[in-house]
C-alpha cells in the first residue's frame, strides 16, 4: 500500500514534526504505484508494477540543517527518522545560504488527478502493446515501445503550520516503428494526465505512417533552412535554454541572461516579439501541483512576453539577497502559438525542412546556448507546400536563443514532455527560418 | 546517453534551472542515512539464508533457472561552491531482485523487505508475470550454460574505503581546492566528492553463491572564468577521471602525474585535485583570450582524457548486440555495427593501426569486477582486430545468436530493484605496438589541433554520425605546438575516423577516461565505465567553429 488519503498522510506528517525537538521541521510524504510495459522486436520484452512510499524529513538548528528518509512508518519507525535526521543537522557544517522554513500557505487545489488513469490494469498495458505490435506485424514493420502510467499522492508539512495534500496522474507513451529492412523509421509520443483521452491504435498510425514514408530517404546538403520543428522537435532545445533562466547564474556572469558590464536581462527584449511563455499550474492541458519543491505556491508566472524577459528564478537565498520577491518556481512550460496544425504549417511553406523529433542534445557553449544535436525518425523536404520525400538526417548546431528570433509562424500548442527533464510542456509546432544544419548523418 | 549535466546542474536551483539533478543524486527507493551506517555490511550468512529461500521457491513454482541478487547500494555526494559546502548526503538502498526462467519467459520481481516471506513472496510474483509472459512469447529464452562457481568472493582492490575518511577530511579537500581555484584567478568553482559503495551478492539455480564489494569514486569540478566587460565567460572542467579506486586516488603520487607537450598536465593511477585547480584557474583565463579556430580540416591528436569518449560513443555502445539486434530501438537506438557487417569478417571498422577490445577485469577501472550480475566470469575480448569488426559484447541470452558457446559477463544492474541488462565493458583502443611518444607524435603534425579532456558530445541512433568538443585545444603547426586556441568541435562519421586513424602512441601512454553515468534502457538505468588509450592521431578530420554571437 503506498497511495495515503490526506487524512492518513495528514496524521503521519503531524506526528512528525511533533516529535521533533530542533528548532524547526519540514517532512514530505510522497507514494506512487508506476506500471509499465516495453516491447521491442514487435514481442514484449518487460512490464512491471513499482510501489513505494517515502517520508522525507529535514530539520534544522539554526543554520545547520539534516535530512533523512525512510519508508516504513510505524512509531518506532517515524521516531527513527527524526533521531536521524536530527543527528546529521548537529554534524553538518554551518549553510550561510541557509533558509527558514516557510510559514504557513494557502494551495489553491489544480486538477493534477483522473481516476480512469488510477485504474489502469496489466490487461490495458498488454493491450496497448498489442495495438502497436499487431498493426506494425502485418505491415512488414517492426514496433519497439514504452508505456508508463502513474499515480501519485504528494503531501508536505511543517513546524510553522504549513499543510498540503493533492493526487495526481499521468500516462506516457513512445513507440519507435522500423521498416523490418531498416530503411525507414517513425515515433510517436503522447503524454498525458487522463488516460481517457490515449487511443494506442490512433497514435501508432502516426510512427507507422512516418516509417513508411521514410523509407528511401535522400541527402541534402546540409547548410541552412526554413524548418517545421513539431512539438517533440523543439521541447529539448527550450530545456536546455531554460537551464540558463536561473538568476544566481546571471548575475554572477554565466549564462546567456548575463548583460554586458553586470546584471541580468530581465525586462529586456531577448526574443522575436511573437514569443510568448508563462507557467500556469491550473492549465487545463498541463496541470502541475500548486507548490513548488520548497513548498512555495505555484502562480500563473509569465515567463516571456512578446519577447521580453519577466522571470528569472531567483532561490529564496539570492531573491532575499537581491530583494526579490520569490515566487513558487514554474511546474510546467506554456508557450502561446496560434490554431494551425503542423500540416497547415507545411502548406504556406515553399522550400522547408520537416523535423519530427530531435535526438542526442548537449550544450556546446552555454555562453550562447549553442546545442548540438540531430534529427530523427521522420526527416521531410517540403516543396510548395507539400511534403515532397524523406531526406538523410541531420546534425544541427544551433542556440534556441537564435531560433526565436527567426520566426515565421508558430501552430497551436500540444502538450509533450522533454526527454531531458521531466516538466510538461505545451508547445505549439513551429516554423522557423535560417535553421543551421552542419552535417549529414546516414543513421536511420 | 551519456549525462553530465549535473555538475553544471547542481550549484543551481531547482526547478527549471536544477531539471534532472535530484535523479542522479537520490537513485529510486534510495535512503539518505548518516555517514556511520555506509560502513557497515550485511552478514553474508544471511543473504544465503535468503537467497536459498528464493531458490527453492522459484523451483517449487515451476522455474526452470532462478538467480537472486541481495544488493546494498551506498552512495555519498559532497556538494561545494566556492567557500561553501552546499550538501552533504548519505543514501543507502537495499532489497533484494529476483529473476525466473518459466515457460521459456523471463519473469523479474523486486522487494525491499529481506524477510524469508517477503523474498519467497517476490519470487512467486517473478514466476507468476514469466508465466503470463510466455503466452506472448514467440521464442523461448536460450541461456548459455554456465558452471555454478559455488561460495566466493571478490572485492575492489582498494586502499581506503572512501566511505571510512570521515566528512571533516573531504571537506577540507574540497575548501583547500576551491580556495587554490579562486586564488589563482577563478571567478567561481564548484567540486563534488562522488563515493559509490555497491554490496552485491548473487546466487543463482546453476549453483553460484557470489558475495562482492564494489567501490568507486569520482572527483570533478568545474571553474569559471568571467570578463565582466565583455560580458564572456569561460569553463574547464577538471581532468581527472572516475575510477574503480578507493580514496587513495586522491592521494597524489608522482607516477600518476603527466605532463603533456604544450604544458597541461593530466593524471592516472591517482590524481592531484589541488594541482589540477589551479592550472584549470589559469587556462580558463587563458580561454577567453584564445584565438577563435579556423574551421577546416585537421590532423587531431587526441588525449586519452579526450579519446575515451568518442571511443565510448563511437564502438562500445555501437556494439552493444542489444542495440544491434533492436531492443533498444525505442530510446537508445540500433547500430550500424549489423551482424551482416561481421559475419562478412572483412568489415573495415578502422585502419589496420585500430584495435580495440573489451574487459572487465583491468584494476582501477570501473567495469573491473569479479563476476557480472548474472554470475558469469570476468574477461577480455577484442572487439574489433587490426581495424576489422570481429566481435560484440553479450550476455548469457544472446550468446547463442552469434555462436558464442558461453556469456561474455556483460550483465549489469544499478539497483537491487531493476533488472539486469547488457551493459557495456570496458572499452579500450590497445596501444601501438612500436614505441612512440607523444612528443614524437605530434613532431610529424604539419596542420593539426592536439585535444585534451572532454567536453560537448553528441552521437546519432545508429553511431555514425558524431560531434565532440573538449577542454583544452592547442594548435599544431609544422611538428609544432603554437598555442591554445578555442572554440573547436570535431564532426565525424564513425567508420571513416577510426580509418582516418594514421597511429597510436605506445603502452607507456596507456590511460583511462571514464563516465559514472551512461545511461540505457527504459526505466533508465546508469551505469559505470571506464575506456583507456594512448594518445592516437586522425588525419583530415573535420573541424567547426563555434563560437556563435546573440548579438
Amino acid at each position: 500500500m503506498s497511495i495515503y488519503s490526506e487524512n492518513e498522510a495528514k496524521a503521519i506528517l503531524d506526528k512528525v514534526v511533533a516529535l521533533s525537538k530542533a528548532d524547526e521541521c519540514t517532512a514530505t510524504l510522497d507514494g506512487s504505484i508506476e506500471g509499465n510495459i516495453r516491447y521491442a522486436l514487435n514481442n514484449v520484452s518487460t512490464s512491471g508494477i513499482v510501489s513505494n512510499a517515502e517520508l522525507q524529513v529535514q530539520v534544522a538548528y539554526g543554520k545547520r540543517s539534516g535530512i533523512a528518509t525512510i519508508n516504513e512508518f510505524d512509531d518506532a519507525s517515524l521516531k527513527r527518522v527524526v533521531a536521524r535526521a536530527e543527528e546529521l543537522a548537529r554534524l553538518a557544517p554551518e549553510n550561510p545560504e541557509f533558509m527558514p522554513a516557510i510559514p504557513k500557505q494557502t494551495y489553491k487545489p489544480t486538477s493534477t488527478f483522473s481516476d480512469k488513469t488510477a485504474a489502469v490494469t496489466p490487461e490495458y498495458r498488454a493491450k496497448v502493446a498489442a495495438d502497436s505490435i499487431l498493426p506494425c506485424r502485418a505491415n512488414n514493420l517492426v514496433a519497439a515501445g514504452f508505456f508508463t502510467d502513474n499515480q501519485k499522492f504528494s503531501a508536505l508539512a511543517n513546524s510553522k503550520g504549513n499543510f498540503g495534500y493533492q493526487r495526481s496522474t499521468e500516462v506516457d507513451f513512445t513507440c519507435t516503428v522500423r521498416t523490418d529492412d531498416g530503411r525507414g523509421s517513425g515515433w510517436v509520443g503522447r503524454n498525458l494526465g487522463d488516460v481517457s483521452q490515449f487511443s494506442a491504435p490512433t497514435e501508432i498510425q502516426i510512427a507507422m505512417d512516418k516509417a513508411k514514408r521514410s523509407a528511401d530517404a535522400k541527402a541534402l546538403e546540409p547548410g541552412k533552412y526554413t524548418v517545421i520543428l513539431e512539438p517533440a522537435a523543439s521541447a529539448d532545445l527550450l530545456t536546455f535554454m531554460f537551464f540558463g533562466f536561473d538568476a544566481r547564474e546571471a548575475d554572477e556572469g554565466r549564462s546567456f541572461m548575463t548583460k554586458k558590464g553586470g546584471g541580468n536581462k530581465l525586462g529586456e527584449k531577448v526574443f522575436d516579439e511573437r514569443v510568448t511563455i508563462y507557467s500556469d499550474p491550473a492549465d487545463p492541458s498541463a496541470a502541475v501541483l500548486p507548490w513548488d519543491d520548497d513548498g512555495l505556491p505555484r502562480v500563473h508566472t509569465p515567463i516571456v512576453t512578446k519577447g521580453v524577459v519577466d522571470y528569472l528564478q531567483y532561490s529564496r537565498y539570492w531573491g532575499k539577497l537581491k530583494g526579490k520577491d520569490v515566487v513558487g518556481q514554474p511546474g510546467n512550460i506554456i508557450m502561446q502559438g496560434g490554431d494551425k496544425s503542423t500540416m497547415d504549417l507545411v502548406k504556406t511553406t515553399q522550400k522547408g525542412v520537416l523535423v519530427t523529433r530531435t535526438w542526442y542534445i548537449r550544450m556546446v557553449d552555454p555562453q550562447t546556448v549553442l546545442l548540438t544535436g540531430l534529427t530523427r525518425d521522420g526527416t521531410f523536404y517540403i516543396e510548395n507546400g507539400e511534403i515532397k520525400y524523406p531526406i538523410k538526417n541531420f546534425r544541427f548546431n544551433e542556440s534556441p536563443v537564435i531560433m526565436l528570433n527567426n520566426v515565421e509562424e508558430f501552430g497551436k500548442p500540444v502538450r509533450v514532455l522533454p526527454q531531458e527533464a521531466p516538466i510538461v510542456m505545451m508547445l505549439p509546432p513551429m516554423k522557423l527560418r535560417e535553421f543551421t544544419f552542419t552535417s549529414l548523418s546516414d543513421a536511420v | 546517453m551519456y549525462r553530465r549535466d549535473f555538475l553544471k546542474t547542481t550549484g543551481a536551483g531547482m526547478g527549471l534551472a536544477g531539471l534532472g539533478m535530484s535523479s542522479l543524486l537520490l537513485p529510486p527507493g534510495a535512503r539518505a542515512v548518516p555517514a556511520d551506517v555506509l560502513s557497515t555490511k550485511i552478514d553474508v550468512a544471511l543473504k544465503k539464508k535468503l537467497a536459498t529461500a528464493a531458490l527453492e521457491a522459484a523451483t517449487k513454482a515451476g522455474a526452470t533457472y532462478c538467480d537472486v541478487r541481495i544488493g546494498r547500494y551506498l552512495r555519498q555526494f559532497v556538494i561545494t561552491r566556492e567557500n561553501k559546502v552546499q550538501n552533504v548526503v548519505n543514501t543507502e538502498s537495499t532489497g533484494a531482485g529476483i529473476r525466473v526462467i518459466a515457460n521459456g519467459a523471463w519473469g523479474f520481481a523486486a522487494s525491499n523487505d529481506l524477510t524469508v516471506d517477503g523474498i519467497v513472496a517476490a519470487t512467486d510474483k517473478a514466476v507468476a508475470i514469466a508465466k503470463a509472459n510466455s503466452k506472448y512469447q514467440t521464442d523461448p529464452v536460450q541461456l548459455a550454460p554456465t558452471k555454478g562457481v559455488g561460495e566466493v568472493s571478490w572485492s575492489t582492490p582498494i586502499k581506503k574505503s572512501p566511505m571510512e575518511v570521515p566528512l571533516k577530511e573531504k571537506v577540507d579537500l574540497l575548501m583547500s581546492v576551491n580556495g587554490a581555484a579562486l586564488k589563482a584567478g577563478a571567478d567561481y568553482i564548484r567540486s563534488i566528492i562522488f563515493a559509490v559503495n555497491e554490496q552485491k551478492y548473487f546466487a543463482s539455480t546453476d549453483g553460484s553463491f557470489i558475495d562482492q564489494d564494489v567501490h568507486r569514486i569520482w572527483a570533478p569540478f568545474q571553474v569559471t572564468a568571467i570578463d565582466k566587460a565583455s560580458g564572456k565567460f569561460r569553463e574547464r572542467s577538471g581532468l581527472s577521471a572516475p575510477q574503480g579506486r578507493g580514496y587513495e586516488y586522491l592521494d597524489p603520487t608522482p607516477a600518476g602525474r603527466i605532463a603533456l607537450p604544450g604544458g597541461a598536465v593530466v593524471y592516472s593511477t591517482s590524481y592531484d585535485m589541488h594541482a589540477d585547480a589551479i592550472a584549470a584557474a589559469h587556462q580558463a583565463r587563458d580561454k577567453l583570450k584564445a584565438r577563435s579556430v579556423k574551421p577546416g580540416k585537421y590532423d587531431l591528436v587526441l588525449d586519452p582524457s579526450h579519446l575515451w569518449l568518442t571511443i565510448h560513443e563511437s564502438v562500445g555502445h555501437a556494439t552493444e548486440l542489444d542495440r544491434v539486434l533492436g531492443y533498444e530501438a525505442n530510446y537508445a537506438g540500433t547500430s550500424f555495427a549489423t551482424l551482416d557487417k561481421w559475419r562478412s569478417k572483412n568489415f573495415k571498422y578502422g585502419s589496420p593501426n585500430v584495435t580495440i577490445y573489451a574487459d572487465k577485469t583491468a584494476p582501477g577501472t570501473l567495469g573491473a569486477v569479479g563476476y557480472d550480475d548474472e554470475g558469469i566470469k570476468t574477461g577480455r575480448w577484442d572487439l574489433i582486430k587490426d581495424g576489422i569488426l570481429v566481435n560484440y559484447q553479450v550476455i548469457r541470452d544472446q550468446a547463442h545468436i552469434i555462436g558464442l558457446p558461453a556469456s561474455q559477463g556483460c550483465c549489469y544492474a544499478d539497483s537491487w530493484s531493476n533488472v539486469q541488462f547488457q551493459r557495456m565493458a570496458n572499452v579500450s583502443l590497445a596501444p601501438g605496438a612500436k614505441p612512440l611518444a607523444v612528443a614524437e607524435m605530434i613532431k610529424g603534425v604539419e596542420n593539426g589541433i592536439y585535444i585534451v579532456g572532454d567536453g560537448s558530445f553528441s552521437i546519432d541512433q545508429q553511431r555514425y554520425n558524431a560531434q565532440f568538443g573538449g577542454q583544452l585545444f592547442y594548435e599544431i603547426k609544422d611538428g609544432k605546438i603554437t598555442e591554445q586556441i578555442e572554440d573547436v568541435a570535431y564532426q565525424m562519421r564513425t567508420p571513416d575516423f577510426w580509418n582516418a586513424c594514421v597511429g597510436v602512441c605506445d603502452q607507456r601512454d596507456f590511460r583511462y577516461g571514464g563516465s559514472f553515468f551512461d545511461g540505457k534502457g527504459q526505466p533508465a538505468q546508469i551505469s559505470a565505465v571506464s575506456h583507456g588509450s594512448s594518445t592516437a592521431r586522425f588525419n583530415g578530420i573535420n573541424v567547426i567553429n563555434t563560437a556563435r554571437s546573440l548579438g
